[in-house]
């Protein structure tokens, strides 16, 4: 029967792909990591069993006119290091098949979407974090009218991925998104230099209740809606979402409701940009399965309020992860140019940009609630309403100026307290407090060759946690398919002696148009790699590391 | 479940088939001679865009993909800033950036870009639609779309200087098609 199946379907597709295929096209990249590690008693890493790790993933995606097809192979054999243990094997890892056209838009199989910002549902992908919530159903999105975006979605999201194939969440999730951009319908909006959209979003999932503790809720919504406003050069926009009750493992089962808000408010003109934005979160945890832990099967995508830093120390040794089961966070933004041929600016111009955002504990009024009686509301809450206590606060300055042709130089300077006991990255308690001070120095030798150098220092208030560390970087590149680059990081001033060490990396990198081919080796720090506010720890490691990315 | 395997199977084997034997009968169009998946992005004033119908007069398009945390992308795009007026008066070329930034840092792609005073169409993918679609596995990459609307160049990565060579090759269209 099934190889009847088989070539039927061959034949069938023959045909049909013979005739269709002069017209389509194909695109996709492949991507593998490649790592040869060896034991390092000084930062406690192990050779694995096998030696050599690798993660390889090719995507193929076929469209043709309104028809589009796509597949993705992965293979971990085993997986690298640090990264989840949900992944082994070789297999087909996501496919799908679609239709599109100006009104609809229809996928079976696997695929990805968005609600708004995301805080009522996101399936995405973030390869480098192991992280992928992808759906496994079907999505039709419609545009009926103009003006008009209606997005729907159900099915399962992806837990893991064992033995080559595919596993998901027991619980099935179905949403609905309608979007209203106002200007299509009233052209006078935009006469006058308003931009108005509104939206509303609904998602439920259900899980069957297995548990004999409590009589658990087996169908859970949420809903809430968004607006954004923009006159000018002056935008608003914002987004509230109410989860109801969703007793998990995250919030220990109470039966509270969910609710979370975002807002941003922002301006610019030439030269000048400034945004503002204020999160205030509660119990908003909300995934597929009500027992997940990590970062497993999430609905929901909480933004964490904070800059996403690329220098080294900054970025790897306290980063911030949102707290779903509760925060209220503020954040400042401003970027301006003073103005080239000022006294200040330069002949060039200097770039300055000045970030602050900070964290909370939200209050939780337990006045007049037993939290052990038959409702099992655990709190009241408010939004906005916060305690004292902080979690997170970040001040940050850059400075950049272009001295002539050949120079530019920039110099950071940032203060972050994060609250270990809330992030939990280190044994250290309570709030650990750093300066670290980034220069970054560029010289072009001439059109095709370039130097940069970086010097960051970071120094821990009282010395607490690891104390104080140094990385310097030198990075050589020819333009355009040369780069090397040489790192060496040390921390040099650990309150216990013998955990005093250094990491010195190199790597060299060639690069064919949309091909890359990147190796380093050398000895690498553990810490937390964080993309979009969703951090892996990766442990230390000493030995070789081979990437390879192609594009086609 | 396993069914939809075989059947998944059986539809590629047949595709690689046929890819082959498309190849040998038509030599002039092949299937990795693409154009812009079409996706529906919105730009920086809410607008939905299609991707599949960008265009440029028969003029060639850049498309580079960046993040507002992509410090290489700034870079590039910013150098590119600084010169796009010659490029535009010499070629005609328009460039779009598409913003990969997510619910994280999106809201911080207008007020960068007004500041910057980037004369660019700036385009927003927030959950990497286009990004997946165009096989870009990390930014900065960017890609050259000749007058005809096929992708001719791409280039994943930017150090100082890669922006003479992008130049050159939209050098070599303009030149090609004034012929």
């Amino acid at each position: 029967m099934k190889r009847k199946i088989i070539a039927l379907c061959f034949v069938f597709s023959s045909l049909t792909w013979t005739t269709l295929l002069g017209q389509g096209s194909i695109s996709g990249n492949l991507e593998t990591v490649y790592q040869y590690l060896v034991s390092d008693s000084a930062i406690n890493a192990l050779q694995p069993d096998e030696e050599s790790l690798i993660n390889s993933y090719m995507n193929i995606n076929y469209r043709n006119q309104g028809f589009k097809a796509g597949v993705r192979f992965e293979a971990y054999m085993p997986r690298i290091l640090g990264y989840p243990d949900r992944f082994d094997g070789a297999g087909l890892g996501y496919r799908y098949f679609g239709y599109e056209n100006d009104l609809v838009d229809i996928t079976v199989g696997n695929f990805y979407e968005q609600f708004g910002s995301g805080l009522i549902f996101r399936a995405y992908e973030d390869r480098a974090l192991g992280f992928d919530n992808m759906m496994n159903g079907i999505k039709v999105n419609l545009r009926p009218y103009k003006g008009v975006t209606l997005k729907t979605v159900y099915g399962r999201q992806r837990f893991s991925f064992v033995d080559g194939k595919n596993n998901y969440a027991p619980g099935i999730v179905r949403g609905v998104d309608l979007e209203f951009n106002l200007n299509e319908w009233f052209p006078k909006l935009s006469e006058k230099k308003w931009r108005i959209t509104a939206a509303g979003s609904f998602v439920s999932k259900y899980q069957e209740d297995k548990n004999t503790q409590y009589v658990l809720p087996e169908n859970t919504g949420s809903y809430g809606g968004r607006l954004e406003l923009a006159y000018k050069k002056f935008f608003l926009n914002g987004e509230y979402i109410i989860k109801e009750q969703d007793p998990s493992q995250d919030n220990a089962f109470i039966y509270n409701y969910g609710k979370g808000i975002l807002i941003n408010a922002g301006y610019s003109q030439k030269g000048l940009g400034v945004l503002l934005s204020a999160k205030s979160i509660d119990n908003m945890s909300f995934r597929s399965d009500r027992n997940a832990t990590l970062q497993d099967v999430t609905v929901g995508f909480i933004p964490p309020l904070t800059k996403t830093h690329t220098y080294n120390l900054v970025a790897t040794l306290y980063p911030y992860a949102s707290q779903p089961n509760g925060e209220v966070a503020f954040q400042a933004d401003v970027i301006y140019k003073i103005k080239r041929g000022s006294k200040l600016g330069g002949k060039y111009g200097t770039d300055v940009s000045l970030n602050y955002s900070t964290a909370y504990e939200p209050l939780k009024r337990t006045a007049g609630i037993s939290a052990n009686d038959s409702t099992r509301v655990a709190y009241e809450s408010r939004l906005f309403d916060k305690s004292d206590l902080l979690y997170w606060r970040d001040i940050n300055v850059q400075i950049k100026r272009k001295l002539n042709k050949k120079w530019t130089l920039k110099l950071n300077y940032f203060n972050i307290s994060m609250n270990n006991d809330v992030l939990k990255l280190t044994n250290e308690k309570g709030i650990i407090e750093s300066h670290i001070g980034v220069l970054d120095v560029e010289y072009k030798i001439n059109r095709k060759h370039t130097v940069r150098a970086e010097l960051q220092g970071l120094w821990t208030v009282n010395n607490k946690d690891r104390g104080d560390w140094a990385t310097a970087i030198v990075e050589y590149t020819i333009s355009p398919d040369w780069f090397f680059s040489a790192i060496f990081q040390s921390n040099y001033g650990n309150p216990i002696a013998e955990d005093r060490i250094n990491y010195p990396m190199i790597f060299v990198g060639k690069i064919w148009g949309a091909t890359r081919l990147q190796a380093g080796y050398g000895r690498q720090n553990a810490g937390l790699f964080c993309v979009g506010g969703v951090c892996r720890f990766v442990p230390a490691s000493n030995g070789l590391t081979v990437t390879f990315s192609h594009s086609f | 479940m396993y069914m939809m395997k075989t059947t998944f199977i059986s539809v590629l084997a047949a595709f690689f088939l046929m890819t082959t034997i498309v190849y040998s009968q038509d030599e002039e169009k092949t299937l990795l001679d693409k154009k812009v998946p079409d996706v529906q992005l919105k730009n920086t004033e809410g607008e939905t865009v299609h991707t599949g119908s960008l265009e440029n007069d028969g003029k060639p398009i850049i498309i580079s993909f960046w993040a507002t945390w992509c410090t290489p992308c700034k870079k590039e795009l910013n150098t590119i800033n600084d010169m796009y007026i010659d490029w535009q008066d010499e070629t005609g070329v328009r460039l779009v950036a598409v913003s990969i930034d997510d619910e994280r840092t999106k809201n911080r792609v207008v007020p960068y870009v007004d500041s910057k005073s980037w004369e660019y169409q700036v385009l927003l993918d927030p959950n990497g639609e286009l990004k997946r679609a165009m096989g870009v596995n990390n930014v900065p990459h960017t890609f050259l779309i000749d007058g005809e609307g096929n992708i001719v160049y791409s280039h994943n990565n930017y150090a100082p200087g890669d922006e003479y060579e992008l130049y050159d090759k939209i050098l070599e269209l303009t030149e090609s098609s004034d012929e």
